[in-house]
């Protein structure tokens, strides 16, 4: 049984584009509690980059304070929600509320925000918690998906059948998401759980990834260079960037190589604190 | 702000402002954009506008409408269409220099907002099932006023009570510089950026042939983004094509490919006509095939 840190790689990139002078995306990974976290934060002067900074760093070291020895796959019975879910949605609740009272304190960052999306392993499985644009796809075999469904007024038109999905592509109103941290005293997050397998390669990304390389781009990139994740990082940079970079572009990708069903009974339990 | 210049026979008659969220466009009076021509029907088509983007619909008209030549029933308007109604031709130019209510450039203008739910509901909802008109009158009474108002009314919502200063998609980031600038003032669809290799115009296709072992004499054109070459496990390189030309990168294995007998370290190196390649023990040339 491999524990996380044996069964996942994480590669990730990040950068400002060729037109924004500010990096305001945020991201960290942890390999040791099988954590992947994103941000795209908005506002102005460096006010996105804090509201993403901050989401980010509350959420990955919140998750990480109250996870030991934490059974993420319990299921709490009121809720119905496993303990992994639960803890993505408290922690960035948290989040919210620190760039939230930050926004109110600090004339500065007035109206700043983030949009996020996090990736929590556990026991096989994966918790993905997103609030706006920003997205999880899945390489598993030949298919490449979009698993994350954006928070965005274009999502709301392509679901009303307004638009189509292609003519979606042409739009203008790529920018508006209808939800974000830090905006309101309290955030809705949506949260699933799925299932993983060896051989799956996740990617968490910004709108400056998506609105600019195509899906099947990103799927061709996945797919040929899955042998070298971090080159697989930087060359969807640099595709984006190759294309005309207008905002920034932040990836994080994550290979399961291996299960990692959690250990189960209270020694096997016990042993794997001391790994 | 969006607007459509209006022109009969290459005379330009005028320039209509796309300033409503509905424009109706027809022979009879009662349309904002009134075509008094036989061929024009009397309520021929509509052009709902929601923020940036701006929706033509035929109304079912007996002569149909036009968009670059192709008669259509919905269409996503992009800068420099050119819609056909009868003899009548209407340009349409998008917001190119936003000069909304934002008043800024346009890389400012693309930034992320955040739009409430029940503005982003009400703008979903325009058109949907019927058809862009289907919510007309409900949208138009809750939400008159021109487009810029809206953005305006969008991004103020969370300016609470006054006591804010602007909101946030008002602020500005640092002005490009130098050679950047003439990426942020050509704000155009993002879609002239996505299929950067159909736009390379002259980029030439490269192509490798292989020169040694059981293939040798093969050739494979390299028309996608990435190509990679090798054995997997063994050795695996990756051939990128971008718009400055091609570039060789090592992916796999502990050795690295060889170029012109000189081998490579782990950066992205770029390939010229007729650089030969070691891989894996086989030797290829890396050849332009002309555009």
């Amino acid at each position: 049984m491999a524990t996380l840190s044996e069964a996942l790689e994480f590669a990730s990139a990040t950068d400002p584009g060729r037109v924004r002078a500010h990096n305001e995306d945020s991201i960290g990974t942890d390999p040791g509690i099988g954590l992947a976290v994103l941000a795209d934060g908005m506002g102005g002067y460096n006010a996105g980059e804090v509201a993403s900074g901050i989401a980010v760093a509350v959420v990955s070291a919140e998750i990480k304070r109250v996870m030991t020895g934490r059974s993420l796959s319990r299921i709490e019975a009121a809720t119905g929600l496993t303990e992994a879910e639960r803890l993505a949605v408290e922690h960035i609740a948290k989040a919210n509320t620190s760039i939230f009272e930050a926004a109110r304190s600090q004339p500065q960052y007035s109206g700043m925000g983030t949009t996020l999306v996090l990736a929590l392993f556990f026991d096989n499985r994966m918790c993905v918690a997103h609030v706006g644009d920003s997205r999880l796809y899945r390489l598993r075999g030949e298919s490449f998906e979009q698993i994350t469904r954006d928070h965005s007024l274009l999502q709301e038109q392509i679901d009303s059948g307004m638009i189509t999905r292609e003519a979606a592509k042409l739009s203008q109103n790529k920018n508006l998401v209808t939800r974000a941290l830090g905006i309101d005293a309290e955030v809705e997050t949506e949260v699933h759980v799925y299932d993983t397998q060896p051989g799956d390669t996740y990617l968490l990304c910004s709108d400056g990834l998506s609105d600019m390389v195509e899906d099947e781009d990103m799927h061709l990139t996945l797919s040929s260079l899955q042998a070298n994740l971090q080159l697989a990082a930087d060359q969807l940079v640099q595709q984006a960037n190759d294309n005309g970079g207008r905002d920034n572009i932040s990836v994080i990708l994550v290979k399961v190589k291996d299960d990692y069903a959690a250990p189960t009974g209270w020694i096997a339990r016990l042993l794997s604190w001391f790994k | 702000m969006a607007k459509l210049i209006l022109s009969l026979d290459g005379t330009v008659m005028r320039e209509v402002p796309l300033d409503k969220e509905r424009l109706t466009i027809g022979r009879r009076q009662s349309n904002d954009l009134q075509i008094d021509n036989l061929a024009v029907s009397g309520e021929h088509a509509l052009i709902v506008t929601i923020l940036n983007d701006s929706f033509l619909e035929d109304l079912g008209s007996t002569n149909g409408t036009l968009v670059n030549g192709v008669p259509i029933k919905k269409h996503i308007l992009q800068h420099n269409d050119v819609i056909e109604i009868g003899k009548y031709k209407l340009k349409y130019l998008a917001d190119t220099v936003a000069t909304g209510v934002l008043g800024g450039t346009s890389a400012e203008f693309e930034k992320t907002m955040v739009i409430r739910p029940s503005t982003a509901a009400r703008a979903a909802e325009v058109g949907a099932g019927k058809g862009f008109g289907a919510a007309q009158v409900g949208v138009t009474a809750t939400q008159p006023g021109p487009v810029g108002q809206q953005s305006g009314s969008i991004s103020g919502q969370y300016a609470r009570s006054g006591v804010q200063p602007p909101p946030t998609a008002s602020h500005v980031s640092a002005p490009p510089t130098g050679t950047q600038s003439g990426i942020q003032t050509r704000p155009g669809p993002v879609q002239t950026n996505v299929h950067p290799l159909g736009a390379q115009p002259g980029q030439l296709l490269g192509a490798i042939q292989i020169l040694t072992g059981p293939s040798a004499g093969k050739e494979l054109e390299l028309v996608k983004n990435l190509t990679t070459l090798g054995k997997p496990g063994v050795q695996v390189a990756v051939i990128t094509r971008r718009p400055q030309g091609y570039f060789i990168t090592h992916v796999e294995g502990a050795n690295f490919p060889i170029v012109n007998g000189r081998t490579l370290d782990a950066q992205a190196h770029p390939l010229r006509d007729h650089d030969v390649v070691e891989l894996a023990g086989v030797k290829m040339e890396f050849f332009h095939k002309g555009s």
